[in-house]
């Protein structure tokens, strides 16, 4: 074979297929030798539907020789075990929706599927989304493809893992609080997390329903604009969808950073972040600068807030949006119960993983009567002044340049004792969900354990254009 | 010792929408089990609602009908609590911003009028419904999403009667504003009533209990009865009434301790993520305000004014809007309203009833009974020809006048034509003049009888019975002559 699926990319695998050097069914065959030979390491995927893959290719390839276009024809997409996927589990990697088959297909995924995509498998997360590790998983911990001692990032850690590791041309993942940005640059690759309301919900188990959003990860920039390009724009199944025109992403690739001004905002570069990598992240600043832009320092005033403000708005979402899982309609239902009453909490306490029970309890309090005032509605304020530091800074530049995350991937098992040291390693990346803002996590090196490090370009709302060009810039200029 | 009586209530009505509130299943009612649902309604992973905007502007409606302030910002929020019969184990509900916030219901109580204050109408979901078998039990998911009005009254009904007729009153309004069916065998009206008594003299309320889900206006009047009686008692013998939720047991007729307040839900309310605030403009409002139709109090009270008919007469034709409705179309083409009024109160809605027909389907037109009335008026018929064809509109239908022709049913008002049908049943009848001759007056009516019959109705009763007068004096005179 005259290709390479373990490094290829979405672009590349369509001018391929386009210019006939080979099918999309050599891509899936390729893809699913390659899964067989690492995921055994890996453990990026709870699940590979080999023959469904096969036979959607095929499909795939006949509707290409019958001159069929379409933006992904025949392009396999790995997608989080946390979108719906017609036909397939969503098991959110919880035991509680274990047996659960999709009835319909998420907006993201038609709007994939409509364009040709070929949906290989469903990748590992953290239970409901709920962790930065895909530790918290209730089926197996995914490792880092570039050193399987530590931890992918999470929770779309399956995602980012099978990018990475070459298991997937591309991959779907969900950010609440970095949970696309964190995997990507822990694993070294690309990660965008679109502002709120740029990629319909519907069809995403919600996790915290004002903070998620679906985002590519990726083997470069180019691949990440067209992913979005496809799943974006308003859907009449989610009111929070918002109606404001697609541009071409792609061609805002422009390559350079003229007339670009970006942002250092200094509640990034904090101390007790890890020197390597804020020294790798500052070269990556000086990259950007040489590439034309004008970098200035700002600062975003509430960012001390954000960690906090996030878990409070999180789990009190999260305490509603998993009530439903119940063992009444579908999944777990634990057997020889007394009552509905002691079905649900039996069922529940059986199903649900500590970290999720430790999150659903902590949401419960907070909107808990004579708790709501002082927990939810302050956080809720909180999220209003981070959301105006943010529109601020909008005001001085373009975007914001800092770090995903103040340290490399984690050594597996490192930070499962101490959950609260851990919800601090998301205080680069929170911000933005709390702001609706967009973000895009890209590869700025590694250190000297060979542990990649992301650089994190911030961008407005419905900014993506600016960030993926930017993001674009710099990935051109670095490889 | 003498006891006053507060009573509140929270109405749960289901509107009239063609899909479900937050998802595009079939509101109908009857359907086999779990037929009408879908990811939505069932609570699936990843589904979310989208609000429908019909359920909003008919709570518009409703909330303008009772005047009601409209909140131009509302918004939805959960309410939390584990239930089978619940598909997401919170219920899309509002909180603190109702779409509408007071307003008021006026009620018949002892020949005058009460106006009980409505507190709030807010828009939530319905649940599904609990089914138990021999050895297992199931949830039927159809009802699962069905726009649901909670109409909450502030505590300010004074008996169970009252309350009543509350719900009488507040069921016409649904009614006449198009919201609802308010089919309460189709549990369209669902009722949870607060109840608490004191003694007279005594300025703060009384505890309260609440009974909850009762589905019959009856069920809601028996209920409180029982629960008065019940509370008044429990104090009388040195008790305290706890703060507690109840239950009717219609079977019975007792109320039930449920669960005690004191574990009560604490819902953790808090703004719906999945849904954005619902807008509505001054223009939006001042549009529904301007095509809102008429309360049945006020068409009552104009009918009295405008077509001169009785009271009674405009309490009975505004009971039911379609029957207001057509009494108005015949009565705009007609210059005896209260003529209109009597066809409707008597021959309509007993044929209605007996045949069991819709008056808005009804075969005869408005237009047809200002006919048939202005015939009769005219004397072009009499009273038993109106009869004959008033049946034939109400079954085919037509124009009366050609059914009147076709018929041969124009009156005889020629009084040659009459003099001569009652010379015959003089001649025909000797033994009832012989007896009309020695006294017995009521004889004339058997003779006039007779006259009706050789004329085979048609003739003009009235004329007849004049000539006969005249003729039987006659014959008075010849007698004693």
């Amino acid at each position: 074979m005259s290709f390479n699926v373990r490094n290829m990319t979405v672009h590349e695998a369509l001018s391929l297929m386009e210019r006939r050097e080979c099918t999309s069914e050599q891509i899936i065959r390729g893809l699913l030798d390659e899964i067989r030979a690492v995921d055994g390491r890996i453990d990026a995927y709870l699940m590979v539907n080999e023959d469904d893959a096969i036979n959607q290719a095929k499909a795939a390839d006949r509707a290409r020789a019958e001159g069929k276009k379409g933006k992904l024809l025949g392009v396999p997409i790995a997608v989080k075990d946390i979108l719906n996927v017609r036909g397939q589990q969503c098991t959110c990697a919880s035991r509680i929706l274990s047996g659960y088959v999709s009835p319909y297909d998420a907006t993201a995924v038609a709007r994939l599927r409509s364009e040709g995509a070929v949906f290989v498998g469903r990748t590992n997360l953290d239970e409901f989304a709920m962790g930065s590790t895909t530790e918290n998983s209730g089926f197996k911990v995914t490792k880092n493809p570039r050193n399987t001692d530590y931890v992918p990032g999470g929770s779309s850690g399956g995602s980012a893992a099978a990018v990475a590791g070459g298991e997937a041309i591309a991959a779907l993942g969900t950010d609440t609080g970095g949970s696309v940005r964190l995997p990507a640059a822990f694993c070294g690759c690309v990660g965008l997390k679109p502002s709120y309301g740029r990629i319909s919900r519907y069809g995403l188990t919600a996790y915290a329903s004002s903070l998620d959003q679906i985002g590519p990860i990726t083997k470069d920039v180019t691949d990440a604009a067209v992913l979005l390009g496809t799943m974006a724009g308003w859907d009449e199944m989610d009111s929070t969808s918002v109606k404001i025109p697609v541009p071409d992403y792609m061609a805002g690739l422009s390559g350079d950073l003229k007339n670009m001004k970006l942002g250092l905002p200094r509640e990034y570069f904090v101390k007790g972040m890890d020197p390597e990598v804020e020294k790798i992240v500052r070269a990556a600043v000086a990259k950007c600068r040489a590439l034309g832009a004008e970098i200035v320092d700002v600062s975003l005033p509430h960012t001390e807030y954000a960690v906090s403000t996030y878990y409070i708005i999180a789990t009190a979402e999260a305490s509603a949006n998993l009530a439903r899982f119940d063992g009444v309609r579908y999944g777990f239902r634990i057997k020889g119960a007394s009552d509905p009453i002691d079905m649900y909490g039996k069922t529940r306490a059986a199903g649900f993983g500590p970290e999720v029970k430790r999150r659903i309890i902590l949401g419960t309090y907070v909107l808990s009567s004579g708790y709501y005032d002082a927990y939810y509605l302050s956080a809720q304020k909180v999220r209003t002044l981070i959301r105006r530091d943010f529109e601020n800074v909008f005001k001085q530049c373009d975007a914001l340049l800092a770090p995903v995350s103040p340290t490399v991937a984690y050594r597996i098992g490192e930070k499962t004792g101490d959950p609260l040291q851990m919800y601090l390693g998301d205080i680069f990346t929170v911000t933005a969900n709390l702001a609706g803002i967009c973000g895009l996590s890209v590869p700025c090196g590694v250190n000297k354990e060979g542990l990649p490090v992301g650089l994190q370009v911030l961008g407005p709302a419905f900014g993506e254009e600016k960030i993926l060009r930017i993001g674009h810039a710099y990935e051109s200029a670095s490889t | 010792m003498k006891y006053l009586t507060t009573i509140g209530l929270e109405v749960h009505v289901q509107l009239r929408t063609q899909s479900k509130m937050f998802c595009g299943c079939s509101s109908e009612f009857g359907a086999e089990p779990n037929t009408h649902v879908c990811p939505v309604c069932l609570g699936y992973p990843g589904a979310m609602p989208v609000m429908n905007r019909e359920a909003v502007r008919k709570t518009i409606i409703t909330g303008l009908m009772i005047g009601s302030k409209i909140n131009e910002f509302s918004k939805f929020d959960r309410k939390s609590y584990f239930y089978p019969d619940m598909p997401k184990n919170y219920q899309i509900s509002q909180y603190d911003k109702p779409l509408c916030v007071g307003g008021s219901v006026d009620i018949d109580v002892d020949g005058g009028i009460k106006r009980v204050a409505v507190t709030r109408i807010h828009l939530e979901e319905d649940v599904g419904k609990n089914m138990h078998f021999q050895n297992t039990s199931g949830v039927d998911f159809n009802r699962a999403g069905i726009p649901l009005m909670e109409i909450v009254s502030e505590p300010e009904i004074s008996s169970p009667e009252e309350a009543f007729a509350y719900l009488l009153a507040l069921k016409q309004i649904l009614l006449y504003a198009g919201v609802s069916d308010c089919n309460l065998e189709e549990g369209n009206v669902r009722c949870d009533v607060n109840c608490s008594v004191r003694q007279e003299g005594q300025n703060e309320f009384g505890t309260k209990t609440e009974i909850k889900n009762l589905n019959t206006f009856k069920g809601v009047l028996n209920a409180l009865k029982y629960e008065v009686v019940r509370q008044v008692e429990t104090l009388e013998s040195g008790g305290n009434i706890c703060q507690e939720t109840r239950r009717w047991d219609v079977d019975t007729g007792v109320t039930i301790a449920m669960r005690s307040k004191e574990y009560a839900h604490d819902y953790r309310y808090f703004p719906e993520p999945d849904l954005v605030p619902v807008v509505t403009t001054r223009e939006q409002i001042e549009e529904l305000q301007s095509n809102l139709p008429e309360l049945p109090r006020y068409r009552r009270e104009r009918f009295v004014k405008e077509y001169g008919i009785p009271e009674y007469d405009a309490a009975v034709l505004t009971a039911d809007m379609s029957v207001a409705g057509y009494f108005e179309q015949a009565a705009k083409l007609s210059s005896n309203p209260k003529a209109i009024s009597n066809w409707i109160m008597t021959e309509m809605l007993r044929l209605l009833s007996e045949k069991e027909l819709d008056i808005r389907t009804v075969m005869i037109t408005p237009s047809a009974l200002a006919g048939l009335v202005k015939l009769t008026d005219d004397k072009v018929i009499n009273s038993n020809s109106a009869k004959e064809v008033f049946a034939v509109l109400f079954d085919k239908g037509g124009d009366p006048n050609q059914i009147v022709k076709e018929k041969g049913l124009i009156q005889v008002s020629d009084s040659g034509a009459i003099e001569k049908f009652i010379e015959q049943a003089i001649a025909d009848n000797p033994k009832s003049v012989a007896d009309y001759l020695s006294g017995k007056e009521v004889a004339a009516k058997h003779i006039l009888g007779q006259v009706m019959k050789l004329s085979r109705g048609k003739a003009n009763p009235q004329l007849v019975g004049a000539i006969l007068e005249e003729k039987l004096k006659v014959e008075k005179q010849k007698k004693n002559g």
